[in-house]
């Protein structure tokens, strides 16, 4: 009867996951289906506890201790991180459930070896814990890696010939793992701890010199990656709610990965070897531009610009995050507003560090949904705008992505604000961007500079609008 | 080869049909969600949890009671941690009135 049920609630667990899936695809819906899968969880996970056959009542105290320890951790963690530590928070969540899958297929094997003849070990089961092994120790160090850059502790490391020596791992523990499955030779267990320590090392070769600009990518590949690990606890128990959530994971994932570097007009093939971040080796770059003259502007009359005009776009961009300034942005919108000067704000797909990074930002700071325009409704309405103001973006208003085929952000779509009357660029130096190239856009004659840090001139700039 | 495939074809069907659905539910995702959705899908795989319960609940050994302990608190952290998060960032989607 128990089984019954549990199957039950795995069958509605499973559903949950879809709708919630489906719900999350859509701002409207989108908190409420993750509630949906949240609930579908807690059901899963339950019913198992108290359902699945075998668990015994002596080791629930282990089983709760745990799961209390987990909650306590995790809420307490994700309710404290800041709005511009997000993408590294989910990267160590997913490392997490990489190390979760990883574990168990450790401790199945010391089943599997305790209750076969080595040798003798079912084909099937030991290629299932192999796979499990290997995808969530590369996604669990992996996610740790990429939490390690994010953060700034480790920075874009490349050895010589990395990519050999990267497919010619892979190749080794892949070679090893269908030596050990088909010939079953007597050293199994040295060569699973063997497969270990070489997945572990992957994961750690794999992510490294990928350029922290392109992390979000990364995140979201092995999001897919510990998907897949999870289905492959599914196979090993036949538990269909496993199976469903890892799958579905593993396939939405791998295709929200191709969309992400779809809106910076890149292939996945590229990302993960081009060495984006690394900077050089890519032709020429137009250092001639050094040479130009750049205007610049003070914050009086940037404010006088800014009250006067009619419309006006904000271009918001990681400096705006990293200075914390949503609030004050928020606030000078509200101004300008009440001066009658429209206000919009341009999103770019990949602008900050993730996509969606600008409008989870911004509506912190409860500027209204509506208010922040996609890239594709906005272009055309940079011609008819009086003054676009940067703050805090770079390479993703640089025409060279338009005009430099020599460029490595060649093709890359871009805010087309070249376009408006004025465009007034914050910054906080004449540094380059992410992308480590120079962005003629600052030379231009149409285009003033105002240096300074985000939130000090933003501010600087309300009480001078006040005060006009 | 042909053995396997017949003795799991109920399950190989799931997979190819769950591989459609999720390419399906995520086809025509607002930029704008990625980060979000990432964050959901993330916490969905939490669901590796149950693996570590199982073997938690079933651990006689030393070694099972004390890598099943630890999985379980992992996989806790991925879910919970998951949900969080991403209830936090679409907490800043409501609409102002």
């Amino acid at each position: 009867m128990n089984k019954e049920i549990l199957q039950l609630i795995y069958l509605v667990g499973s559903i949950s996951f879809m709708i919630g899936l489906k719900m999350l695809s859509k701002p409207d819906t989108a908190r409420k289906g993750n509630l949906i899968a949240a609930f579908g969880m807690t059901i899963a996970i339950l019913g198992t506890i108290f359902l699945y056959e075998g668990i015994k009542i002596s080791n629930y105290g282990w089983i709760f201790g745990g799961l209390i320890i987990g909650t306590l951790l995790g809420t307490l963690s994700a309710k404290k991180v800041k709005m511009t530590k997000m993408p590294e928070m989910v990267s160590l969540f997913n490392g997490m459930g990489g190390a979760c899958a990883m574990l168990i297929s450790a401790v199945e094997f010391t089943h599997l070896t305790h209750n076969h003849e080595i040798g003798a070990l079912p084909k099937g089961h030991l290629l299932i814990i192999m796979l499990g092994l290997i995808i969530g120790s590369i996604s669990f160090v992996g996610s740790l890696v990429a939490w390690g850059k994010l953060s700034g502790h480790l920075g874009d490391k490349t050895l010589k010939l990395q990519q050999v020596v990267n497919i010619g791992l892979l190749l080794l523990i892949l070679g090893i793992t269908c030596y050990t499955i088909m010939v079953g030779p007597p050293e199994t267990i040295t060569y699973f701890y063997a497969i270990w320590g070489l997945s572990v090392l992957y994961g750690i070769l794999f992510v490294m010199p990928i350029g922290g600009a392109d992390m979000p990518v990364v995140i979201s590949l092995l999001n897919s990656f510990t998907g897949v690990a999870a289905a492959m606890g599914g196979f090993l128990y036949d538990n269909k709610v496993m199976l469903v959530g890892g799958i579905l994971v593993g396939s939405a994932g791998t295709l929200l990965t191709l969309v992400m570097c779809k809106a910076m007009n890149r292939s996945l093939t590229n990302v993960l070897i081009g060495n984006f971040g690394g900077g050089g080796g890519n032709g020429e770059s137009t250092t001639s531009l050094s040479g130009g003259h750049v205007r610049e502007i003070n914050v009086g009359d940037t404010a006088i610009l800014l009250k006067y005009a009619n419309n006006v776009i904000i271009v918001p961009g990681y400096g705006l995050a990293v200075a914390q300034a949503q609030h004050v942005c928020h606030e000078l919108e509200e101004i300008l507003e009440k001066e009658g000067v429209g206000v919009k704000y341009a999103i770019h797909p990949v602008a900050g560090r993730m996509p969606g990074h600008m409008n989870v930002l911004l509506a912190e700071s409860n500027v209204s949904y509506d208010k922040l325009i996609e890239m594709e409704h906005i272009n055309p309405e940079f011609s008819t705008t009086d003054v676009v103001l940067v703050v805090g973006a770079n390479d993703v208003v640089n025409p060279a992505a338009k005009t430099d085929p020599s460029s490595p952000i060649y093709g890359m779509p871009i805010l087309d604000v070249e376009n408006a009357k004025n465009i007034i660029v914050m910054k906080r130096s004449m540094k380059a961007g992410y992308a480590g190239i120079e962005n003629e856009l600052f030379f231009q004659p149409k285009t003033s500079m105002l240096f300074g840090d985000a939130k000090g001139t933003l501010t600087k700039l309300v009480s001078e609008i006040k005060a006009l | 080869m042909l053995e396997f495939i017949n003795s799991n074809i109920q399950i190989i069907y799931l997979v190819i049909l769950m591989i459609f659905v999720g390419v399906e539910l995520i086809e025509k995702v607002p930029s704008v969600l990625h980060t979000p959705l990432m964050s959901g899908a993330n916490a969905i795989h939490g669901v590796v949890i149950i693996g570590a319960i199982i073997i938690m609940g079933q651990a006689e050994s030393t070694f099972a009671i004390i890598l099943g302990f630890i999985s379980v608190i992992l996989g806790t952290l991925n879910v919970v941690g998951g949900f969080v998060v991403t209830d936090r960032m679409l907490e800043m989607f409501k609409k102002k009135k």
